[in-house]
């Protein structure tokens, strides 16, 4: 119970140190000024919920490939979770884009592929829904978790191999791509305190599956006394 | 100042957005324990 309560508050103390530099220390940009401080929040997220799906396919193909119960709880829980963080870059970008761009949204790579990405993974746990027997729901959410994680790739590359509507990658970008050293450093800062978000996050999630399994177990047993 | 309401309306939803998601897991789990007690209890009680 400590761990878990000294977690949260190194994870709070994180995020809100984060949302403070994001204010207070990175430097105004000076095309966008005030609105560009979305950035910090808006990509980090992107970066914890690209990790998490990264999580729930290595879980996925773990599962498939040992039959192991624990690998489903971690490929299902980490796959909420991504599915919170991209919720959040999908709210995010829109209120960063329609100051910046004029509108909303627009069908362009990047955009697009966050969506469908966002939809792969809700059809992911929909499915889950949908069947009953425990290690068959595992397979084949498993198998179907293993090819949404082809969007992940796609996402990456969508603003790398196609000039569209998003900005170009500042990170990883290539020659003349590039922040400001102290921009550079409060978006790693973020990226760290939305990485403990999201490790936090998904041991707790991981929890109720645990716990959902022990049901399982107790329940069987009731049937057969 | 436009922008700095839309930095702060990206800000507060974007927590409400987490803050939401940790209240359903604790939620769902605080449910899941009292059900697997109870069950616990009528298996205890029927052996």
């Amino acid at each position: 119970m400590w761990k878990r309560v000294t977690s949260g508050a190194v994870v709070l103390f994180l995020v809100g140190a984060a949302a403070y530099a994001s204010f207070y220390i990175a430097p105004e940009e000076k095309t966008m000024r005030v609105i560009q401080r979305i950035f910090y929040f808006h990509a980090a997220s992107a970066w914890a919920g690209m990790t998490a799906f990264s999580v729930c396919f290595i879980a996925n193909l773990l599962y498939v490939w040992r039959r192991d119960e624990k690998w489903d709880s971690l490929g299902v829980s980490s796959a909420e979770v991504g599915l919170a963080f991209i919720t959040v870059v999908l709210i995010t970008g829109p209120i960063w884009a329609k100051p910046a761009w004029g509108i909303y949204w627009t069908w362009d790579a990047r955009l697009t592929s966050t969506f469908v990405l966002w939809l792969l993974y809700i059809s992911y746990l929909l499915l889950r829904t949908l069947i009953e027997e425990p290690d068959r729901r595992a397979l084949l959410s498993a198998l179907f978790g293993i090819f949404s994680f082809i969007d992940v790739p796609i996402v990456f590359g969508a603003i790398r191999w196609w000039r569209t509507q998003h900005p170009a990658p500042v990170i990883m970008g290539g020659p003349g791509s590039g922040l400001e050293p102290t921009m550079r450093k409060v978006f790693f800062f973020s990226v760290l305190a939305l990485h403990a978000l999201m490790v936090f996050l998904i041991a707790e999630r991981y929890r109720l599956e645990k716990l959902r399994t022990d049901l399982e177990l107790v329940r069987r047993e009731a049937e057969a006394l | 100042m436009k922008s700095l309401d839309s930095v702060f309306a990206a800000y507060v939803i974007g927590w409400a957005v987490f803050f939401a998601f940790y209240l359903s897991v604790a939620k769902r789990t605080a449910t899941l324990r009292q059900e697997v007690d109870h069950l616990k209890d009528s298996l205890n009680r029927g052996k």
